[in-house]
C-alpha cells in the first residue's frame, strides 16, 4: 500500500473549508462579522470568502456585537443562514441580549413558525498569551441558555464536520472554536471528502479502563497528555470528547464512567458554576453505584482570566489533570 | 534652510484621510413637527384615505378601552395602552405593502391588529397563554417585543436579507421615546444607514419611559436629529396628526422602497392613559397636562377636518362608533372564553428536536399531570 504524502491542514484551514463548501452549497448561507471579509478574520478563518463569494455574502459590519447578531436574527427571519464570526470571547457579551432574549428563544415564542438557522462562531479559551478580555472560557453561560446548541471541536476533522453540521442546523449554534488549537494539525486529510458530524455525539478519544477524563475543547490534547503520561503510574486512562455541551451525550459519557469506575471532568472555564459542575451532577445521577470515588474537576481558578504571563498557572495542565487522578480512592483498590 | 524657511514653505493641509461627508442640511427635520390637518396641505389629501384614517381611528381608540376593561376583568395579564396615539398605530400599519414587515413593540398591538392579525391573537402575549400568538409570515408581522429597542436591528437585517435577495420589501420598525436610549436603536440606525436597508424607524414620542419625560431621556434637539449622527434623513411629524403621519411613512417608505435607504421619523404624541393598567400616572404628571393634548386629540383633530369639509356628517360617526362597537363586542366574546392550554406545549419548539434532557424533562411533568389528574379523579386528599 502506498501512502500519498498531503499537506495536513490546520484547524483554521478546516474552519474555511467548512464555511467555504457551506457557502457554495447553499446560497442562503452568509458570513457576517467585524474584519471577516477584506482581511478574512484576526485569524484567517474567513480567508478569501469575500473574494470567492462577493462582500454581500461575506460582510464586513460595522463594530458592534449587538447590531452584527440583531440583524442576523432578521436576515435568518427572511430565509438567510448567518453564520457570525465574535472576534473573540469577551467580545460576544454585547450580543448577548440578543442572543438570550431573541436567538434562543424565537423558535419557543412563535411555536415553531420563526426558527432561527444562525451559526455564532466564537474563537475562546486562553493559552495564546492574549492580554485582558482574549481568553475567556464562556460556555457556561451558553449551556445555562435554554434553546442554543453548544458545539466545541478539538480536532481538525470535528473543526470541519461539526461546523458544517451546526450551519445546517435548523436551531441557532453557538459554535465555540479554542482558539490555541487552530494552528493544530492531526491526520485529517483535506483532499478527502470529510465527513458531516451529527451534533450531540461525544466521542472515546483514547480507550482506558482505570478512569475516564471527561473534556473537551481545548483540554481534550491535554487529556490526550495526561493519560500518555498516567501510564508511568499504571493508570490507563479513557478520554471523552464532549464534542457538544448542548445537547449533552449522557450516553456515551455514562458508558465510559460504569467501565472505569473513576471520572474526572476536565476544562478551562472556572470551577465554580461551571460546565464541570453539571457534568459531575449527571454522572452521579446516572452512574452512582459504579463509581469508586467522587466525581472530581480540573479547572481554571475562580478568578478573572489572568494576563498572558500568569495564564499557565491557569491552565488545567498534565500535572493538576494526574493530581486529581490520583485522588481518585485508589487505596480502595488495594 | 533655516527652520523659518522650512516653515515658510509649509501649507497647512486638512489630514490627509479627510474627505468632505455626505451634506448634513438635507437630512435634518423641520424645526416644527409637519400637520396637515387644519393647515393648506389639507386640501391635498385624499378624503378617501381621510375617510379611512378615521374609522381606523376610532376601532383604534375602541380596541384600547376594550382592552384596558379585560385588565380589569382579568382576561388580560396587563395591557399598556396606546389611547391617544391611535394615529401613529394606524397609520404605520397602512403605509405597508401585503409584502412589507412590520416591528413592533409591546405597545403596538394596535398597529399589529391594524395590520390584519387576528386581534385575539394579537393578545396572546398579554392574556398570558403564550408569547406569540399568530404566525410572523402570515401577515409579516415580528413578534411584539418587550426588550426595548432590541426589534430594531431584526428589521433592518429582514430588509437587508430582501434586498440581496432582489424583493422589493421594506420593513415599518416601532420604538418609543424611551427605546432610543438604548444601545440596539444606535446600532439599528447606523446598520441600517450603511447598509442603506430600506427601513423605516417609526419612534413615538409619546412624552413619557414609564414616569421618565422626555428631559431626562435625551438632551437632543429632537429625536429625530438623532439621524444626522448616522447619515440618513430625520422627519418630524405630529403624531396626532393622522394625515401627516401617513403622508411622512408614506414618503419614508417610497423612499427606502426606490433604494434610498433608511428614514428616522419622529412622532410627537402622547400616552394619555398610564404605562399600563398597573401603572399610577398621577405620581409623576398633572391633570392639566393631559387636559391639553385632549385638546389635540388625533380623532378630534380628524373629525373636525372631515366635518369641517363636509366630509363626515353625524350619520358616518355613529356609523364608526358602530363598527367598533361590533369589533369590541367581538373581541370581548372571544377573549371571555377560556385560553386552551397544554403544559406539554413547554417541550414544543425548544429545539427543532428536543434534547434527551428534555425528552426526560416531559415525561416528567407528562407523568405529574397523569397522577394530578388521577388524585382529581378520586376521592379528596
Amino acid at each position: 500500500m502506498t501512502t500519498v504524502a498531503v499537506k495536513p491542514a490546520t484547524m483554521a484551514q478546516a474552519l474555511t473549508r467548512a464555511l467555504r463548501d457551506a457557502m457554495a452549497a447553499d446560497p442562503a448561507v452568509h458570513v457576517m462579522g467585524e474584519d471577516v471579509g477584506t482581511l478574512g478574520g484576526v485569524f484567517r478563518v474567513t480567508d478569501g470568502l469575500a473574494k470567492e463569494f462577493g462582500e454581500d455574502r461575506c460582510t464586513d459590519t460595522p463594530l458592534a456585537e449587538a447590531g452584527i447578531l440583531g440583524t442576523a436574527v432578521g436576515m435568518a427571519m427572511y430565509g438567510l443562514r448567518p453564520v457570525v464570526e465574535m472576534q473573540f470571547d469577551a467580545f460576544a457579551y454585547p450580543a448577548f441580549e440578543q442572543l438570550i432574549s431573541h436567538v434562543a428563544r424565537m423558535r419557543n415564542r412563535t411555536r415553531g413558525r420563526m426558527p432561527l438557522p444562525i451559526t455564532i462562531r466564537v474563537p475562546y479559551g486562553g493559552g495564546i498569551g492574549g492580554v485582558e478580555h482574549h481568553s475567556d472560557s464562556s460556555e457556561a453561560y451558553y449551556m445555562a441558555t435554554p434553546g442554543l446548541h453548544v458545539v466545541t471541536p478539538a480536532t481538525v476533522a470535528d473543526a470541519y464536520g461539526l461546523l458544517r453540521a451546526s450551519i445546517a442546523s435548523d436551531d441557532p449554534v453557538v459554535f465555540l472554536e479554542p482558539k490555541r488549537l487552530y494552528w493544530s494539525k492531526d491526520s485529517w486529510n483535506p483532499e478527502e471528502p470529510a465527513p458531516v458530524e451529527p451534533i450531540g455525539r461525544a466521542v472515546v478519544r483514547r480507550s482506558g479502563r482505570s478512569a475516564t477524563l471527561i473534556t473537551y475543547g481545548p483540554s481534550v490534547p491535554v487529556c490526550m497528555e495526561a493519560a500518555e503520561a498516567a501510564r508511568a503510574e499504571g493508570w490507563d486512562l479513557e478520554v471523552v470528547d464532549l464534542r457538544s455541551l448542548v445537547p449533552f451525550d449522557d450516553e456515551t459519557v455514562s458508558a465510559s464512567v460504569r467501565r472505569t469506575g473513576r471520572a474526572v471532568v476536565v476544562h478551562e472555564s472556572g470551577s465554580f458554576g461551571g460546565p464541570g459542575g453539571e457534568i459531575a451532577a449527571r454522572v452521579t445521577e446516572r452512574c452512582f453505584h459504579h463509581l469508586e470515588a467522587p466525581v472530581l474537576r480540573v479547572a481554571g481558578f475562580d478568578v478573572p482570566y489572568p494576563p498572558p504571563m500568569l495564564e499557565r498557572h491557569h491552565l488545567p495542565g498534565v500535572d493538576r489533570i494526574l493530581d486529581a487522578v490520583g485522588r481518585l480512592q485508589w487505596e480502595a483498590e488495594s | 534652510m533655516t527652520v523659518m524657511e522650512q516653515r515658510g514653505a509649509y501649507k497647512p493641509t486638512p489630514p490627509p484621510a479627510w474627505q468632505p461627508r455626505t451634506d448634513p442640511a438635507p437630512l435634518l427635520p423641520d424645526a416644527e413637527p409637519y400637520r396637515v390637518l387644519g393647515t393648506e396641505a389639507a386640501a391635498k389629501a385624499d378624503p378617501e384615505l381621510l375617510r379611512a384614517l378615521y374609522a381606523q381611528l376610532v376601532k383604534g381608540r375602541r380596541y384600547n378601552a376594550q382592552a384596558t376593561a379585560l385588565t380589569k376583568q382579568g382576561r388580560l395579564a396587563v395591557y399598556p395602552s396606546t389611547t391617544g396615539q391611535e394615529a401613529c398605530e394606524v397609520a404605520a400599519a397602512m403605509v405597508l405593502q401585503e409584502r412589507d414587515w412590520l416591528f413592533p413593540s409591546y405597545r403596538d398591538t394596535l398597529a399589529v391588529v391594524a395590520r390584519g392579525v387576528d386581534p385575539v391573537e394579537a393578545l396572546t402575549l398579554l392574556r398570558g397563554d403564550w408569547h406569540t400568538g399568530y404566525d410572523p409570515h402570515e401577515h409579516r408581522v415580528a413578534p411584539l417585543c418587550t426588550p426595548l429597542a432590541t426589534q430594531l436591528p431584526h428589521a433592518v437585517g429582514l430588509a437587508h436579507a430582501a434586498r440581496l435577495k432582489g424583493d422589493d420589501v421594506v420593513a415599518l420598525a416601532m420604538v418609543g421615546d424611551g427605546g432610543t436610549s438604548e444601545g440596539d436603536f444606535h446600532e439599528a440606525l447606523n446598520f441600517a444607514a450603511v447598509w442603506q436597508a430600506p427601513v423605516v424607524f417609526l419612534v413615538q414620542n409619546n412624552g413619557f419611559a414609564i414616569s421618565v419625560p422626555l428631559a431626562k431621556q435625551t438632551a437632543a434637539p429632537s429625536l429625530a436629529h438623532k439621524a444626522v449622527g448616522y447619515g440618513m434623513p430625520g422627519r418630524l411629524v405630529d403624531g396626532n396628526d393622522a394625515a401627516a403621519v401617513h403622508e411622512v411613512l408614506s414618503d419614508a417608505v417610497r423612499h427606502a422602497r426606490a433604494g434610498g435607504g433608511p428614514t428616522l421619523v419622529e412622532a410627537i404624541t402622547y400616552r394619555v392613559d398610564a404605562h399600563t393598567n398597573a401603572d399610577d400616572a398621577t405620581r409623576y404628571r398633572g391633570d392639566a397636562e393631559v387636559e391639553t393634548w385632549r385638546e389635540h386629540d388625533p380623532i378630534r383633530l380628524l373629525e373636525r377636518e372631515l366635518t369641517g369639509r363636509g366630509l363626515l356628517d353625524e350619520a358616518g360617526i355613529e356609523a364608526a362608533r358602530q363598527d367598533a362597537e361590533t369589533m369590541a363586542a367581538a373581541l370581548r366574546e372571544q377573549m371571555n372564553q377560556d385560553a386552551v392550554l397544554d403544559p406539554m406545549d413547554l417541550f414544543d419548539h425548544v429545539y427543532a428536536e428536543p434534547t434527551p434532557q428534555l425528552r426526560e424533562q416531559r415525561d416528567q411533568l407528562r407523568a405529574e399531570l397523569e397522577a394530578e389528574a388521577e388524585s382529581e379523579g378520586g376521592t379528596h386528599r
